[in-house]
């Protein structure tokens, strides 16, 4: 295709919701969200990602701000005249009608007479043909998912949006529909927005990822530029688990930024460094527990020149099979977290050991010190 | 022991059953005296069994045009009763307005009074106005008492209603009627058909309120009360007879559809 | 590429919003108006007329005038004082017999019916389609000087009891105390068993394994888990129970004597027969006051006040 169609771009210009009763959802916020795209706006409950979603879908009307489909606005449009079309959370499968009859709903609704073919095809796309007479409650939760699913393409949108369409499916469910999704929308091509609180389920299906809080999005781009380069404490917290060490600004050299820490020294790249850095200034200290190798204190001396490290003593270890979590105490940050994959276990690597803890400068990365070092952190995955 | 034991064990089944036998005692007791025949104008005794009753259940003067009173109010009744009652739950279920709480109790208030405070503060009204008293003085009567339990039933029904339904209709492309139409009232059906039923029964049943405002006129129940005072016709026994009857058969006949219906599908 | 900013704060937001939200204002008022006026024309403004009937005096030649007369109630109260106690004690004991004789009841069919559950449901709703009148007559046969319950009780000598105590009184149970107080329990026997079989039916059957895990023996769990659990249908059965009862004057006609009379015949007499209004209106507004005062004590008491 060589004339881009972008009729199933969707842009949100200063948007932003606020409720009679004062609380504000979404800060005012400008999206834009290329055709064909498969979009994950992920944040905990409450975060304004469903209210975000839901005035695309024309079911909440922004208090400022525009929504555009391409180049039409639908700033204004009731949800019934948007070529848009949502799999709700719990799936809202109409309970009187059977699935037959739910799927034909939207087609029906546009006047279309002859739907049989485009439910029965529609149907068999989810592999759910057998089931066309039966009633919602008598199918399984993903059988329901799969229904909500083919509810919404069967109208062909321009835009799909999915609040929370895994949620109520347990673990093993979710990772097989996460890949069946993923799958749909390459065959498709339509643009996909997805709603979650669930970051793993945001990072194995979207090519660009929005990091929501409190109204705001705090982050956007892929899901590896996210995790190995986080620009805030809430992404670096919330996306996996990361150490946090406040640190001062030493000095510089080159492109590299010498900090203390404690006793010692790190160096981080200048270009991993959010935060404005000023000499004497303060800086957090980010680096993801995988990236961190453990040497017992004996051996210190055959760590290569060059890493960061640091010193501390194993306060717990737990296995957990592919890998093995530690817990080091150390000066600079109480509780450190290690995983370290179960190659060789060395088995001086018990709690109570004195270790020191190193890692390439280039895992490191720098944020701001003036932010909640916590924020992001043990944030409850709602239980659907 | 082994008794004692026992008894212990199943004295919930034990006094249940019981309790059911007391509620059920007359309704056997109404049967079986539809097939009596007395000697003077009471049918309080037994005397020997006949089918004079139920050959002609229409045999006693006026009861029947009393049973088609009753129906009619009773009908009409279940109209405006389920009509008014069904905007007004809707309306408490779905919007936020003032005087909520106001409305609420003037909901409640009916439900938690005695009828007969009802039914004379009813007539003080009626007669103050100098309105003739008769079928539709009955007829407003009820649909004020058959009102409340409407917006009960349609209430609660609304309330466990998923919102994320009607949503989801009009995001495939129903428009607000499409949308009451096809959904909201589809999925409201059951509370408005039980609110429509209750209303019926309490229409069809009542006395209190009937008996002050109802002129001249004459329902059933009011053709009963009477009959007490001059003498029962064995064809009340008929009536009450047949209208258990037809309900318990009605309801088997439902239920055993609903279990096939499942059964096939399933 | 996606990209994102945070807008700068926006001007007075443009005054485009679409005119649906307007309409919508007015739309709960449409929809209550109907309902709601007929509530107030038909309920509420009749107890006005009531009230002020209550205070009027005059006769029924010359018309009736409000004179502002409150004796009207005094004399009332002083001429009717028995019948409203009568009442009271009678609706309290049908309350008690329904809760005593409903729960097993509601208790069987939420926890031990099994597929019997739907028949016996069937089977407590079905009386209702026979008009209670004619049921209520049906126990004038059962109760009858010369039926089975008499001679049974006679042999027995239960009845010498009931007649010591009051509740009945020679070789008779018809026309006597116990017998309205049996019909008012047979009436208002449903209104019991519904809600209390809705709020057992919502208890986890886990909870009765889990108290007897905790070593609680079967009468233990009930008085400790099931029936505190059960409190709001208690609660709900008891008023539907007590309030019809108290106001009720069908039972006192047709299975009691002038002995038994309740304030709802008297109510029924001074409005249909006597055509005392003012009189009949105070009794009326006595009895309403009366009862919304218990009902209102009561539900504080047994601190179930969202259980409408």
């Amino acid at each position: 295709m060589n004339t881009k169609d972008n009729s199933g771009d969707v842009r949100l210009s200063g948007i932003s919701k606020t409720y009679d009763n004062g609380f504000t959802a979404v800060q005012p916020l400008d999206l834009t969200v290329p055709q064909g795209s498969f979009f994950a706006l992920l944040g905990a409950s409450g975060c304004g990602k469903t209210t975000t979603l839901r005035m695309i879908a024309g079911l909440e009307e922004p208090s400022s701000g525009t929504v555009h489909l391409g180049d039409q606005e639908v700033t204004n449009l009731p949800p019934y005249k948007r070529p848009v079309n949502t799999v709700f959370q719990s799936y809202a499968l109409f309970p009187h009608l059977d699935i037959f009859e739910n799927v034909a709903f939207g087609l029906r609704r546009r006047g279309i007479k002859s739907v049989k073919q485009q439910v029965v095809d529609m149907l068999d796309l989810v592999q759910l043909g057998e089931q066309a007479r039966k009633k919602p409650h008598q199918l399984s939760g993903g059988q329901q998912q799969r229904v909500a699913v083919a509810r919404a393409l069967i109208n062909h949108p321009k835009v799909l949006l999915l609040d929370e369409p895994l949620g109520a499916l347990d673990l093993k469910l979710r990772r097989q529909m996460q890949l069946e999704l993923k799958r749909i929308q390459t065959e498709v091509g339509i643009t996909f927005i997805h709603v979650t609180h669930d970051q793993e389920e945001a990072m194995t299906m979207a090519d660009t990822v929005a990091v929501m809080n409190a109204g705001r999005v705090e982050q956007l781009g892929s899901p590896s530029d996210l995790y190995e380069n986080p620009n805030t404490t809430f992404v670096a917290n919330f996306l996996g688990t990361s150490n946090l060490i406040e640190a001062e600004v030493d000095s510089k050299s080159g492109d590299e930024i010498i900090l203390k820490a404690g006793g010692g020294k790190l160096v981080l790249p200048e270009a991993r460094c959010s935060a404005p850095t000023t000499t004497g200034g303060k800086v957090l200290v980010g680096v993801r527990p995988e990236k961190i190798t453990l040497t017992p204190a004996d051996d210190a001396g055959e760590i290569p020149a060059g890493r960061n490290r640091i010193t501390g003593k194993i306060a717990d270890s737990s296995f957990i099979g592919v890998s093995t979590q530690y817990v080091i105490d150390s000066p600079v940050c109480p509780e450190f977290e290690v995983y370290a994959q179960n190659i060789d276990r060395d088995a001086r690597l018990r709690p109570g050991a004195d270790v020191v803890l190193h890692w390439n400068p280039a895992h490191t990365f720098g944020l701001d010190a003036a932010q909640d070092i916590d924020a992001g952190v043990d944030i409850e995955e709602e239980a659907a | 022991m082994a008794v004692v034991r026992w008894f212990k064990r199943h004295f919930v089944v034990i006094a249940g059953l019981l309790t059911l036998g007391y509620l059920l005692l007359p309704n056997v007791i109404v049967t079986v005296f539809s097939f009596n025949k007395p000697k003077g104008r009471f049918n309080y005794e037994w005397q020997q069994f006949s089918l004079d009753a139920w050959k002609q259940p229409c045999g006693v003067a006026d009861m029947c045009g009393s049973l088609s009173i009753s129906l009619q109010i009773a009908v009409w009744a279940t109209i405006g009763a389920t009509l008014l009652g069904t905007m007004i739950a809707f309306a408490l279920v779905r919007y936020r307005f003032r005087a909520r709480g106001a409305i609420n109790s003037l909901i409640f208030l009916p439900m938690a009074m005695p009828e007969v405070v009802m039914a004379a503060s009813l007539l003080t009204l009626f007669l103050n106005m100098g309105a003739q008293l008769g079928f539709y003085t009955i007829l407003i009567a009820h649909i004020m008492f058959c009102l409340s339990f409407v917006v009960t039933a349609v209430k609660a029904r609304v309330m466990s209603m998923d919102p994320r339904l009607e949503e989801a209709a009009r995001d495939l492309y129903a428009g607000p009627v499409q949308t009451f139409v096809r959904v909201t009232l589809p999925i409201a059906a059951p509370g408005i058909a039980a609110g429509a039923l209750l209303s019926f029964a309490l229409s069809f049943d009542d006395f209190i309120i009937t008996n002050f405002n109802a002129g001249s006129t004459v329902t059933f129940p009011m053709f009963v009360w009477g009959s007490a005072q001059r003498g029962t016709p064995v064809q009340i026994n008929v009536i009450g007879t047949a209208m258990f009857l037809v309900a318990v058969l009605l309801v088997l006949f439902s239920m055993v559809i609903t279990n096939r219906r499942n059964k096939v599908k399933a | 590429m996606a990209a994102v900013t945070e807008a700068p704060p926006l001007a007075p937001a443009p005054e485009e919003k679409p005119p649906r939200k307007k309409r919508g204002r007015w739309t709960p008022y449409w929809l209550l108006l109907p309902g709601i006026l007929w509530l107030i024309v038909f309920f509420a403004l009749p107890m006005i007329y009531q009230g002020s009937t209550s205070i009027q005096t005059g006769s029924l030649e010359d018309g009736y005038k409000v004179t502002w007369h409150f004796a009207t109630y005094w004399d009332a109260l002083s001429e009717y004082w028995p019948q409203f106690l009568r009442s009271v004690l009678y609706a309290a004991a049908a309350t008690i017999l329904c809760l005593l004789l409903g729960y097993p009841l509601a208790y069987l069919i939420a926890f031990r019916a099994g597929r019997w559950r739907n028949l016996i449901m069937i089977l407590v709703i079905a009386p209702f389609f026979t008009s209670f009148l004619i049921r209520t007559l049906a126990w004038k046969t059962i109760l009858a000087d010369s039926g089975p319950v008499v001679s049974v009780l006679n042999t027995l000598h239960v009845l010498d009891v009931t007649n010591w105590l009051g509740w009945t009184s020679g070789d008779r149970v018809l026309a006597t105390p116990l017998a309205v107080v049996c019909g008012l329990t047979y009436n208002f026997l449903p209104f019991m068993i519904l809600p209390l079989y809705t709020s057992l039916e919502r208890i986890d059957g886990r909870l009765h394994e889990a108290a007897g895990d905790l070593y609680a023996k079967p009468f233990t769990t009930f008085r400790k888990v099931t029936f505190p659990l059960s409190m709001p249908g208690v609660v709900s059965g008891t008023l539907l129970t007590f309030i019809p009862a108290a106001g009720d004057y069908v039972n006192a006609e047709l299975l009691g004597s002038t002995d038994t009379r309740m304030i709802g015949n008297v109510i029924q007499t001074q409005f249909l027969r006597i055509l005392d209004y003012p009189t009949a209106a105070a009794l009326s507004f006595i009895l309403m006051a009366a009862i919304l005062a218990m009902v209102t004590i009561y539900i504080r008491k047994s601190g179930t006040e969202d259980l409408v």
